[in-house]
């Protein structure tokens, strides 16, 4: 093949086709004596990747270890260390490596054994697709469907179903379709989206390389093709830019590159990212690689950065678009796979690796082991070898995290032994904000959510202003925090009553302790916290009342979110201009005391950032002026506007 | 043509290798790289300085010299160290010298024992090294198909392949104890034909006796060694000839057969590796002793 391929091409253009090479991991899994190492074994050879030394070295070996008499025993060609050799058994994950004039591959070879769980999850967390063996004359067994649930535990979004040694039944078509049904209907119950089935025989190279001419009721692709044209390339998450810095170097005092494998998205320079968990934002300035800079990069690509602003980001911290950020989080919920002889307590404190971050963790809970043979959920006091269950874990830094389900490098983890530095865990970090949160809502509330309808009121908004004697208007309040906004926002309220309106006070702070109670700090839930705020604004408007927003609503997007809520024509922004010095003067609650000595993070205006309006459509001097003096100018304005309008 | 921002395999294992890299370089107080002189380290050496670019390497270089290298290997070292600016230290195991340990007399088991194993323990030991980079790659042999990234290593460099930590994902557990290290394989998923094409790609200067050239051998065991100087004890009955050979494999030169090719550039080499499918370890007689031999030397703590 490779010879017949190089005669053809020459040997630049064989060199210039094989650098262009995608590459598909896969991993195959299967009971012992389903003929997975034969299989393997029969493929490297058929697909002409074996050399000649290796061939006749298994040749001599048939007669010692081998299980099949005069022919070649293809198991011993992928068949690794001593013992297991001595034991006829593959115990550990071993990677085989093969190229075809399409696509380059790497096989994770995980073992069959009930207790050896931990490799098969090992094996595909480098995955992208899982070959599951079954014998024909088994037919769907305990394994598999562990195998089976592990693989799509994992994220492994591409199963090829291997119905082996089709020649020891006949070559049945009645056999393969039974088979085929009663795999599809325990897969039903699995997150994945392609599977795939191919009746073979990997002892005689049927439907392995070679198209099976005992089977021709078989119309689909024998394996290898099989995996040439699989498509995975969608696989990969362009769209949420993740970039953990794992290292930074500082060559000289003008640079300060911060290196780091993209985890997901596209990075280019220019872009505005936030560093998490500080939440200071920058631009990229450039993009360095030995071989030049870069003007964009993507999803697995190790790269260092510089930046625009001198931002104290190091090894562990997270960047990411400020639009479009990671869960930043003491606590996550995750599947485990339990990989210790040592189990799993409640309690039980941990090292854990994510991404670049390493943290010291504590088991609070263990929600419920999974039967992965029926895939039921049972009541665990503890998770022991080679179980998987659900946790919730407490770490002492905080996280950036995805649910694994959107973030392969995101979300997953490892835990290690405080002592014996054994990796005791693997990981995955499950959505539980809408996993557990929406998804109880929505089953509490039955199946009425899917029909949800909007309806439209019969009091017109002009009846409401002709009963209120007023136009409803939002007025947003922004400015660093002890700026003056809570003052001035209840001396407005005051100011108003006084005139005859009909206003109340949105107070951030309140909020926070009620309708937002269940939200943190991280960009994702500031984000929702100031939507949340904006919706009750509009409510308030929509009532015909005028509605004072008092939050520290920091980055410009936050307010443009707000606007688009309420409406523009009922949106004011005012800015509370007070230097930053004398928010600190004023600050009688030790907040600033405590962000300057580093003891709190993420405090607008030292280490969170704050983005002063461009356009407010007043600037009120509430460092230099009483809230009362300010909520009289703010009401002249307003009125002189006709912007607050007695009707 | 839209684009689809779509990583070849090459692109994939530079950047993962880089990865690996960094990983050692942020998490260990104290890590060095092996470097030995050959085409695997030659590839690492690059992801390396392209890792830390444009930092310069933030650890030594560690050479176990057995004092039976190619001369024209140790001239290749001495003046890339000096073009790329980096530390080399040359650890040479002067006991072993002095009692004149050499493959002719003591054997190659014994020789490589005392030489090379044994000489880069006592380095690791001596240099207090938490880590230490390897180019092995996992399709070299077959014990080493199962060898981790992150390879665990007792206080006595030993290797217990009961005793290896589950690798996941790209996330590394690097943490020892006192005394206790980690090998790196950054290299572990490529193939050697990834290697040379990396080389052809990168431009990556290599040592010059990959390439076909007329060189003084005799036949020894159904291969050609090189006669490099006059410690190799002729047999009766040989005489060196000049033959066109090229080695696809470098180690100590009466270990280390050549193989008769008209190669002399890398796409040359590349094609004749693909059409002489032999794999490169075949070359080397440390693989010979018998099946399971690199486990065993492994297990003793050789790389």
């Amino acid at each position: 093949m490779i010879c017949t391929e190089l005669d053809r091409l020459g040997i630049e253009s064989y060199l210039q086709n094989y650098r262009d090479k995608s590459l598909l991991r896969f991993l195959t899994c299967g009971s012992v004596d389903d003929g997975k190492s034969t299989l393997i074994g029969r493929l490297l050879h058929d697909a002409d990747q074996v050399f000649d030394d290796h061939l006749s070295a298994v040749r001599k070996d048939t007669g010692k270890y081998g299980t099949t008499g005069e022919a070649i025993d293809f198991a011993l060609l992928v068949d690794g260390l001593q013992a297991e050799r001595e034991q006829g058994i593959t115990i550990d994950v071993a990677y085989r490596y093969f190229s075809t004039d399409r696509r380059k591959f790497i096989i994770a070879d995980t073992p069959g054994h009930v207790q050896y769980t931990r490799n098969m999850a090992t094996g595909a967390s480098h995955c992208d697709l899982a070959i599951i063996l079954i014998d024909a004359r088994k037919g769907v067994l305990e394994q598999t469907r562990r195998h089976s649930f592990i693989a799509t535990l994992l994220g492994i979004q591409h199963l090829v179903v291997a119905i082996n040694k089709m020649d020891l039944v006949d070559y049945s078509r009645e056999v393969f379709d039974r088979i085929k049904g009663d795999f599809g209907a325990f897969a039903a119950k699995l997150q994945v989206r392609d599977i795939h089935f191919i009746p073979m025989s990997g002892m005689r190279g049927e439907n392995v390389v070679h198209r099976s001419e005992n089977m021709p009721w078989f119309q689909g692709s024998p394996l290898l093709a099989h995996l040439e044209n699989v498509h995975i390339a969608s696989d990969r998450n362009l769209v949420d830019l993740r970039l953990p810095v794992q290292l930074v170097l500082r060559p000289n005092l003008d640079y300060r590159g911060f290196c780091g494998t993209i985890a997901s998205g596209i990075l280019r320079q220019g872009d505005p990212i936030v560093s998490l968990p500080s939440g200071r934002q920058s631009r990229v300035k450039s993009i360095d690689t030995f071989g030049g800079s870069l003007t964009e990069a993507v999803a697995g690509m190790a790269v260092s950065i510089t930046l625009e602003d001198e931002i104290d980001a190091s090894r562990g911290d997270m960047f990411a678009s400020p639009n479009n950020a990671p869960n930043v989080d003491h606590n996550v919920e995750a599947m485990i796979v339990w990989m210790a002889e040592e189990p799993m307590l409640p309690g039980s404190r941990y090292v854990l690796k994510q991404t670049t971050n390493t943290s010291a963790v504590t088991a609070t809970d263990i929600r419920y082991r999974m039967n992965v043979s029926t895939l039921s959920r049972e009541d665990a006091k503890a998770l022991t070898l080679n179980e998987i269950g659900r946790v919730r874990l407490e770490s002492m830094r905080p996280l950036q995290w995805d649910p694994y389900a959107k973030n392969r490098r995101t979300g997953s983890f490892i835990l290690v032994d405080r002592l014996t530095n054994a990796t005791v865990a693997a990981g995955m970090i499950l959505d539980r904000t809408t996993a557990e949160r929406a998804g109880d809502r929505r089953t509490r509330s039955g199946d009425a959510g899917l029909n949800l309808q909007t309806h439209k009121s019969s009091v017109t908004p002009e009846q409401r202003t002709q009963r209120l004697q007023q136009k409803p208007l939002a007025i947003w309040f922004t400015g660093l925090p002890r700026s003056g906004k809570t003052p001035t926002a209840f001396a407005l309220e005051q100011e108003l009553y006084r005139r005859g309106y009909a206003a109340h006070v949105l107070l951030g702070t309140n909020l926070r302790t009620t309708l937002s109670r269940d939200l943190g700090f991280s960009g994702e839930d500031r984000w929702e916290h100031q939507r949340r705020a904006a919706e009750v604004a509009r409510v308030s408007c929509d009532a015909g009342l005028i509605a004072i927003g008092a939050l520290i609503a920091p980055l410009a997007a936050d307010r443009s979110q707000a606007r688009t809520i309420i409406g523009a024509e009922r949106f004011v922004e005012v800015f509370c201009n007070a230097s930053l010095e004398i928010c600190e003067q004023r600050d009688q609650t030790g907040l600033y005391a405590a962000a300057r000595q580093g003891q709190l993070r993420n405090v607008t205006g030292i280490d969170a950032p704050y983005e002063p309006p461009q356009n407010p459509d007043f600037v009120l001097p509430t460092g230099t002026k009483s809230p009362e003096d300010c909520a009289k100018m703010l009401c002249d304005f307003l009125e002189q506007r006709g912007l607050l309008k007695k009707m | 043509m839209t684009k689809t921002y779509t990583l070849t395999h090459l692109q994939q294992l530079e950047n993962e290798s880089i990865q690996i890299i960094r990983e050692v370089a942020a998490e260990f107080q104290n890590p060095v790289m092996l470097y030995s002189i050959g085409k695997d380290s030659g590839v690492m050496l690059r992801l390396a300085e392209k890792a830390f670019y444009p930092a310069p390497l933030p650890f030594s270089l560690l050479h176990v010299n057995t004092t039976y290298k190619f001369r024209e290997m140790i001239a290749f070292r001495n003046q890339l160290m000096k073009d790329i600016g980096a530390t080399l230290i040359e650890k040479i195991n002067l006991e072993g010298v002095k009692q004149n340990i050499n493959p002719f007399d003591h054997g190659t088991q014994r020789y490589t024992h005392i030489m090379k194993t044994e000489t880069l323990k006592q380095a690791l030991t001596e240099g207090g090294y938490d880590a230490a980079f390897g180019g092995a790659r996992r399709d070299e042999e077959k014990s080493r198909a199962k060898e981790r990234v992150f390879s665990f290593r007792d206080s006595r460099h030993q290797w217990d392949p009961k005793n290896q930590r589950p690798e996941l994902w790209d996330l590394y557990n690097g943490r020892v104890k006192q005394g206790e290290s980690i090998r790196v394989f950054p290299l572990s998923n490529w193939t050697e034909l990834d290697i040379w094409l990396y080389i052809h790609l990168e431009k990556i200067p290599m040592v010059p006796l990959y390439f076909a050239k007329e060189r003084p051998v005799v036949r020894r065991n159904g291969t050609w060694i090189m006669v490099d100087d006059e410690r190799l004890p002729l047999q009766k009955g040989e005489t060196p000839e000049m033959r066109m050979v090229r080695f696809r494999t470098l180690g100590c030169y009466p270990l280390t057969g050549a193989v008769e090719s008209s190669a002399t550039t890398v796409p040359e080499v590349i094609e004749e590796m693909l059409r002489n499918k032999n794999s490169e370890r075949q070359g080397r007689m440390i693989d010979f002793d018998e099946a399971g031999s690199m486990e065993q030397k492994k297990r003793e703590g050789y790389f």
